[in-house]
């Protein structure tokens, strides 16, 4: 406060004063933080954003390749066209059976429901985007549920885009309580706890195309370890390869068996930070374990566990591995994921379909982890 | 016993490297190629080991390194194509199907190998069957690959269980079903479990989409080699929307009822070991089942396997109306027994190419290596031992004589089993694989994942149809119908 301005001519003084330009130290004191960001800006750049920028163009042109080099046909929305309502539709999005009352009826709830969601924001504090992104969130919830609805009706097959949410939300859900339940366990003080821990974190260290041979032989028919049990319990005549939802469970137990451990690790690590005074109290005024887990671990872990389910969602939505070892797909489409769909289009030189299906698949996965980072892990902080 | 037979076979291979190295490699030869390495993309597993056991030697011969870059079989077309078109050339040569030929050949990616043939006379090239030598490996008059494995469909059976239940082996596809059916559930093996009546591999991105044309082409092709198989010589049309086809997928589909229960998910590696373990009474497959059936170490079908040309049809496709119609003199001209037979030479056996971008030590390398693997003196050895993957295809190695004697083979064995591919490749009615420009869309895209949805039960045979004759003429009117049927007229014209 106590410093004067620079008079104007105090200014011009200084301008006409060659020493006093900074020198080169000082100008690279002055610019330390954007200099030290620039390499990672450049890889970035580099690495992830280009890629992004030249996919579009890819995935709006059929690729070919001739005599010795390769052509890009610009072909617009060609790709996309073909993957949502053209001949590629019962790939990404399955095959429509026709929808009866009953049907109708459900999607009428979920969409009333969602109108429901809606109006209550409108009633908050309107803000704009925050609008834009709630319809753009219910939107695509109802379009998945009209989606589900359509290919679970007799004549209906679900498509790639159902088989991946289908293996998130349900391998996220189960990885979650598994690694909670595990978790719980281990934070108790038990005989043998460290032990436990190693053991339970081993899956998450195998490489995942590890893990799929390792279920491929496991779930052998024939020769697996289970062979026996199977053929004791009379059903030597059945398999899980030869059916799309047992065919889709046995790649979700491999991807539960791999991912449990990180759920747990991280939920473990939470529980343990959790207020021990605040515990030691309510056991004091002798609160049951279900009435501490529910007012006092769930509301310190609560953050943390969102954090990680949105993590894991993310991961979640990428999932190749498995479905490519263990079954290449099949039974027919049963177990494609978008990831082993976009790689198929990709072996097969559909680049721009295989761009495509990567761009359906990082508009639904951004939308629902955004969606659940605003909806979910926000709402879960209140508990702080 | 296995001793004996290991200790006969190990003889064997050290007197015919002895013989090569003595009488064929000229002492001046060693060192030829001191520094120079050689990549080769090959697929994994079989294929990839003779080349990789054979490396070392090689190296030892000339200097060259040889390394085998493997990758899985999905993934190999794509992977060489790729590599070469963008210019990568980090794959200086490759061992792939003579049919994606056309479209390296189409790019100009494959080094002619015509001349370096011509001036290399321990390659033997007059001793490797007509076929493969004026077919699989040319295009166009020239010659580009050297062939290293013959390949056709053949049917399996046991011979001691078809024995026991008084059966002979099926000529026709009802045959194949009805023996399927009555085998299936009985114990071959004796271990207290029940085995299968069939087995084909049926998995989805492997090689299974090979086998339908097994039973669609003896239905389709009757007139002869030249007729054609995959479309209308007139017109290009896709031979799908018929009665043949659509029988073919329902056989296909019923013969699941008498295999494994997993079947939608076995490819050919998985149903080579069942049917060698002894759990299948009936398997189409490649030649391999035949000698991987006479390992001591695996096999317990030892002189119990038989092998017979793929069953046939008694009722053949009237081009014209879509109808099936009995076979007669005119129909059905070659036919035997009045069963119309087609054996299916898919794929055409796993032969060398050569990158042309390559630099010339490492070409001349390269070419050195191919010749090696496919001389008699190797070669001979090989196409006796059931993991190479590689299959008899030298006019030399379809007669049972000292080196099948030696790899264990019985001479009744011997017999079935070369004279089956003997009777395929001799057939005037063989169905040559489809070699037009990016044959691998039609065949491994399109054919692949209409038959498995099939199979899987997502769609009924008329969806199957649509999908096969849409996808087909899509491909057709993208990549130009008319220079297809120009291509296609032209593979059928060359005459084995």
């Amino acid at each position: 406060m106590q410093e004067a301005l620079p008079t104007t001519a105090a200014v011009a003084a200084a301008r006409a004063e060659p020493a006093s330009r900074p020198s080169a130290g000082e100008w690279l004191d002055s610019h330390t933080g954007p200099i030290m960001v620039l390499p990672a800006v450049l890889i970035l750049l580099g690495f992830a954003i280009f890629p992004l920028i030249i996919s579009i163009y890819l995935a709006l042109s059929r690729f070919s390749l001739f005599q010795g080099s390769f052509r890009l046909q610009w072909v617009g929305l060609y790709n996309f066209r073909r993957l949502l309502i053209g001949t590629q539709q019962y790939h990404l999005l399955g095959t429509f059976g026709t929808l009866r009352w009953p049907e109708w009826a459900i999607f009428a709830a979920i969409v009333a429901l969602l109108l429901v969601w809606l109006a209550r924001h409108l009633r908050a504090p309107f803000h704009p985007f925050g609008f834009l992104g709630r319809c753009i969130s219910a939107a695509l919830a109802a379009g998945l549920a009209l989606l589900v609805l359509a290919t679970i009706v007799p004549g209906g097959y679900q498509g790639t885009l159902l088989n991946t949410c289908l293996y998130v939300l349900f391998g996220v859900i189960a990885q979650f309580l598994l690694g909670l339940g595990l978790a719980l366990l281990c934070a108790q003080p038990i005989r043998g706890r460290t032990w436990f821990r190693v053991l339970f974190f081993i899956p998450l260290m195998v490489t995942p195309v590890g893990v799929a041979y390792m279920f491929r032989m496991l779930a052998d028919m024939d020769k697996g370890p289970f062979a026996p049990l199977r053929r004791a319990i009379g059903l030597a005549d059945w398999s899980w390869a030869t059916h799309a939802w047992s065919a889709r469970l046995m790649v979700l137990v491999g991807d539960t068996w791999q991912w449990t451990p990180f759920m747990f690790i991280v939920l473990l690590a939470a529980i343990e930070n959790q207020p021990r005074d605040q515990l030691e109290a309510a056991r004091l005024d002798g609160a049951s374990s279900p009435q501490i887990f529910r007012d006092i671990t769930w509301p310190a872990i609560a953050p943390v566990a969102a954090t990680v389910v949105l993590i894991r969602l993310i991961e979640a939505f990428k999932i190749v591995d498995l479905p490519n070892v263990l079954t290449a797909g099949g039974p027919g489409l049963a177990t494609e994921s978008l990831t082993l769909h976009s790689f198929i289009a990709w072996r097969t030189q559909d680049l721009g379909g295989s761009a495509a299906v990567g761009y359906i698949l990082l508009f639904i996965s951004t939308v629902t982890c955004v969606s659940f980072f605003n909806y979910v892990v926000r709402w879960t902080r209140r508990f702080q | 016993m296995m001793l004996k037979r290991w200790g006969l076979r190990a003889l064997f291979a050290a007197a015919a490297a002895a013989a090569w190295l003595g009488v064929a490699a000229p002492p001046a030869q060693a060192g030829e190629f001191d520094g120079v390495t050689v990549n080769i993309m090959t697929q994994t597993g079989a294929i990839q080991e003779p080349l990789q056991r054979r490396a070392p030697d090689f190296e030892k011969l000339t200097g060259a390194k040889i390394n085998i870059i493997a990758v899985p079989f999905s993934d190999l077309y794509q992977k060489v194509l790729t590599d070469w078109a963008s210019g990568t050339n980090s794959v200086d040569a490759a061992v792939f199907a003579p049919q994606w030929m056309v479209d390296y050949v189409a790019g100009g990616y494959l080094e002619d190998l015509t001349d370096r043939i011509k001036h290399d006379p321990k390659i033997d090239w007059q001793g490797i069957a007509p076929f493969f030598r004026n077919f699989s490996a040319n295009y166009g008059g020239r010659t580009y690959l050297i062939p290293m494995d013959g390949d056709f469909h053949m049917l399996y059976y046991r011979t001691d269980v078809f024995k026991k239940y008084g059966l002979k082996p099926p000529a026709t596809w009802d045959d194949y079903l009805a023996d399927a059916k009555a085998l299936n559930g009985k114990d071959f093996n004796g271990d207290g479990t029940k085995d299968y009546g069939s087995c084909i591999a049926k998995k989805r991105n492997a090689q299974s989409y090979w086998f339908i044309m097994d039973i669609a082409g003896s239905m389709i092709q009757s007139k002869g080699t030249a007729q054609g198989t995959f479309f209308d010589t007139r017109n290009m049309k896709p031979l799908v929307d018929n009665e043949a086809f659509r029988r073919a997928l329902e056989i296909l589909k019923e013969t699941g009822k008498y295999g494994p229960p997993d079947e939608l998910n076995l490819d050919v590696s998985d149903t080579r070991p069942l049917f060698v373990s002894g759990k299948c009474a009936l398997n189409l497959d490649w030649g391999d089942v035949g000698v991987l059936a006479i390992d001591p170490k695996t096999s317990k079908v030892i002189d119990k396997t038989g092998a017979v040309i793929t069953p046939g049809s008694k009722e053949v496709l009237n081009w014209d109306t879509g109808k099936l119609e009995a076979c007669n003199a005119t129909n059905c001209p070659y036919a035997i027994d009045g069963v119309n037979h087609s054996p299916y030479a898919a794929f055409g056996g796993w032969s060398g190419g050569i990158n042309v971008k390559a630099k010339p030590r490492v070409k001349d390398a390269a070419y050195a290596f191919f010749s090696y693997m496919s001389q008699p003196a190797q070669s001979d050895v090989d196409v006796t031992i059931g993991k190479t993957g590689f299959n008899p295809y030298r006019t030399s190695q379809f007669t049972y004589n000292d080196v099948w004697k030696d790899s264990g083979m019985s001479k009744v064995a011997g017999d079935a089993y070369l004279g089956a591919i003997s009777d395929s490749l001799h057939s005037p009615n063989m169905i040559l694989d489809l070699r037009i420009p990016q044959n691998q869309k039609y065949q491994q895209v399109v054919l692949d994942e209409a038959v498995s949805r099939f199979l899987a039960g997502e769609i009924d045979v008329e969806a199957t149809i649509k999908a096969i004759d849409g996808g087909w003429n899509d491909l057709n009117e993208q990549i130009g119908t008319e220079s297809q049927l120009k291509y296609y007229k032209g593979t059928l014209g060359i005459q084995h």
